[in-house]
């Protein structure tokens, strides 16, 4: 009975300290503000998210076209549309990293 | 040893309260450092959950009978492996067992993303939380597993037929399962309540997603093959309610599993994916209402339990604040891009998505209606196996198929000309095996052939996939047939996972329909000395044996096989009687025919007082493919989970060109 409570009471001393750690570490914090991507990495985000999908897809275009399932006539009319876009995107993403540089 | 349970717990609930006050209160200021401190919370309430499990595993293991759970679930002749089992045997060490894994869920998740989705996380801790806190209060204040009581002589046991191996790994798998569907539900509503839906949250879950559904999958295959050795009524899936529990999330996940695909591959469904990982994870609670609830037995058990009505309303709570959520974060899901086909491959997600929802819906009503019609009429209405096979037929058949067509259609949109192209191999099997499966009389049962030529044209169009891909991916030279082939699925372990996960299910598939559909069955009283005829093998009943154990006594049927005038072996199906439980199981003989892969199932029906026996024998074709089919799928879920570097460095650039960490 003892032995538990002792135990008890360090469990609940531990898990106290623990829960205090970020306070205990810095007791005053010069920026205590929640780190999260503001509106323009938001739009980046989307962006960079845009392009990978956009070069996937040529990629997996490209793999279906030689793996037959594709044909040639569809590839054509499909391979235009999916580049522009990918095009596009990465011109977006490098326009907005000139502005931030 | 019970009071530092019950600390434990109560410490536990304490900090879980925090995490869920602290958290939500941090992400809505936008605090730094309280955020941190719920993250702790919620580690450490892992920590000392942990803690409480140890004391009741330990007192399990000392059959420390002062505790009532114990005296409850065991007793002292019941061997130390099902004493230390019986910690998920009953209602409340389920519970622990249940908060157990989440706490141990949770704290991972954490711990992995702390540092690169620290605005997601903020949110996600206190959903986390939330679920965690409901488990610890009740494991507090409704249904504690450290309950004590004058310590009696001798416990009350373990059900019969949770001795058995299978009791070690079985629930601990599903569990593993259920729970894991917490996290990517987690993130979801984190994602919403955050207004930050792009795919972070996705990428953030996909392996725990994952696991998790391999978790559950392989969860019910171990409690199938339970089932099937040991209940001794010569099946493996009963369409109980307690298995259905687990089937339901299962099939909810393996659609959002292909949705979510759509959305990384096409931005699409993500109002959706929202849902489906909602309804996935509400199932997975509605499954541990059924199975621990005793709605199931009855609707008065149910209100005597002391568990059923907080379960009921915490249901409630998920599904309303969850509808209530994606609804107003709407304008923040909508899409950009259209379906251009319905001939594509996305088309063909979106039809398996339909077909999955709809079974798991089924068989949903199926579960309920029984309750419904109860509390209702006061009369409990019987859903039985007929509707659960007709629906099963109805969306599993066209799924199966779905599953050879949807690797052959190209994504976007697919001509007629490239149809006919990828579709003639394929095609050309399914009816070469349609016509044989014919002529070698299997058309006994229609189901059974159209079962049987549908698996061999998705076997056939896997096959294909891997072929055409190896090829494809030779012909870009440098690389011999095997750095092809090995390179081919190193590139996209998910695609290449995800087929061979499909050529598990076609095993299983095969398996099931024979054991159904081509079953032989008989039922015969013999004499010593009598002999029976079952598919063409011949049993003779020798006589009985019987034997007394430490908790059981044991008496077997000896059953000689014969083939002809071959010896095949001498089986002993029979049954124990259990002292303490004061309760007697079936324990079946099954001859495995390795070469068919078909088995000769005997269950000992009555042990007759004269000598005789009531022999009932089946032959089950096929059946062990069933089994075949969880290791493959275990190989299929390991190949999608393994780390794929290539796909780090592509996220990572990705998160570094937006000046975000994920």
């Amino acid at each position: 009975m003892t032995a538990a409570l002792i135990v008890g009471v360090v469990l609940a001393v531990v898990s106290v300290l623990l829960v205090a750690l970020p306070f205990l570490r810095e007791p005053t914090a010069s920026d205590d503000r929640l780190v999260s991507p503001d509106e323009s990495q938001q739009r980046r985000l989307g962006l960079a998210e845009e392009r990978d999908r956009a070069l996937a897809a040529l990629k997996e275009l490209e793999f279906d076209h030689r793996t037959g399932k594709v044909s040639d006539d569809d590839y054509r009319e499909l391979v235009g549309p999916l580049r522009r876009r990918a095009a596009e995107t990465l011109r977006a993403l490098d326009v907005r990293a000139t502005a931030h540089g | 040893m019970a009071d530092l349970g019950r600390l434990s717990l109560v410490t536990c609930l304490l900090l879980l309260i925090y995490a869920v006050a602290g958290g939500s209160f941090a992400a809505w200021k936008r605090k730094r450092r309280l955020a941190q401190s719920a993250q702790n919370a919620l580690i450490a309430s892992f920590g000392v959950t942990i803690i409480a499990a140890v004391v009741l595993m330990s007192a399990l293991a000392r059959h420390d009978f002062s505790f009532q759970y114990v005296a409850d679930h065991t007793s002292r002749e019941l061997p130390l492996r099902y004493s230390l089992t019986a910690f998920w045997g009953g209602q409340e060490g389920s519970l622990l067992l249940w908060l157990l894994v989440l706490c141990g869920y949770a704290a991972a998740a954490v711990l992995t993303t702390r540092r690169v989705a620290r605005d997601l996380l903020a949110w996600t801790v206190p959903v986390l939380a939330f679920v965690g806190t409901f488990f610890a209060f009740m494991l507090v204040f409704v249904s504690s597993p450290f309950a004590t009581q004058r310590a009696l002589a001798d416990g009350a046991g373990l059900t019969p037929s949770l001795q058995n191996p299978y009791m070690a790994i079985h629930p601990p798998m599903l569990y593993l399962g259920y729970v894991g569907l917490t996290v990517p539900f987690a993130f979801a509503m984190g994602a919403l309540l955050s207004r930050r839906t792009d795919e972070r949250w996705i990428v953030a879950t996909r392996r725990w997603t994952l696991a998790a559904w391999a978790f559950l999958g392989v969860g019910q295959l171990l409690g199938a093959h339970w089932a099937y050795v040991e209940i001794g009524w010569g099946g493996f899936y009963a369409w109980d309610p307690v298995e259905n529990a687990a089937l339901m999330p299962w099939l909810a996940a393996t659609a959002y599993l292909h949705s979510v695909m759509i959305q990384e591959k096409r931005g699409m469904l993500r109002v959706w994916n929202m849902v489906l990982v909602t309804l996935a994870f509400c199932l997975s609670i509605f499954g541990t209402f059924l199975t621990r609830s005793g709605v199931v037995q009855s609707i008065h058990s149910f209100s005597q339990s002391p568990l059923g009505g907080w379960f009921l309303g915490f249901i409630c709570i998920l599904v309303a604040g969850s509808i209530l959520l994606i609804v107003a974060r709407l304008p923040l899901l909508r899409s950009k891009t259209r379906l251009e086909s319905l001939v594509s491959r996305e088309a063909t997600f979106l039809y398996n998505n339909l077909l999955l929802v709809a079974l798991a819906l089924t068989i949903l009503w199926g579960v309920v209606y029984p309750i419904l019609s109860e509390a209702v009429t006061g009369q409990a209405a019987t859903v039985s196996k007929p509707y659960y096979n007709f629906f099963l037929h109805t969306f599993g058949v066209p799924l199966l198929l779905l599953m050879g067509i949807g690797p052959l259609v190209a994504w976007r949109r697919a001509s007629l000309r490239a149809l006919g192209r990828t579709f003639l191999w394929p095609l050309g099997a399914a009816v070469v095996a349609g016509i044989a499966l014919l002529a070698a009389g299997a058309g006994s049962s229609r189901i059974g052939v159209i079962a049987y030529t549908f698996s061999v044209f998705v076997l056939a169009s896997i096959v294909l996939e891997f072929v055409r891909g190896t090829v494809a991916r030779r012909a870009l030279g440098g690389v011999g047939w095997a750095g092809a082939f090995s390179s081919l699925i190193a590139r996209n372990r998910r695609r290449y996972g995800g087929y061979v996960v499909h050529a598990s299910v076609v095993l299983l598939a095969i398996g099931v329909t024979g054991a159904s559909a081509y079953e032989t069955v008989r039922e015969s009283r013999l004499k010593p000395g009598q002999s029976m005829s079952v598919a063409g093998d011949r049993l003779v009943f020798r006589g009985y044996q019987a034997r007394t154990e430490s908790n059981h006594r044991a008496i077997r049927a000896l059953v000689d096989v014969y083939r002809g005038d071959k010896y095949l072996g001498r089986y002993r199906p029979g049954k124990n009687q259990y002292f303490a439980e004061d309760e007697v199981s079936n324990e079946v003989a099954i001859r495995h025919d390795p070469l068919t892969g078909g088995d000769l199932f005997m269950i000992a029906d009555q042990v007759n007082t004269n000598g005789s026996i009531d022999l009932k024998v089946l032959q089950k074709p096929l059946v062990n493919l069933l089994w075949l089919a969880g290791l493959v799928f275990v190989g299929g879920s390991l190949i999608a989970l393994w780390p794929d570097a290539r796909e780090e460095r592509r996220l990572a650039a990705r998160y570094a060109d937006a000046a975000v960490r994920i």
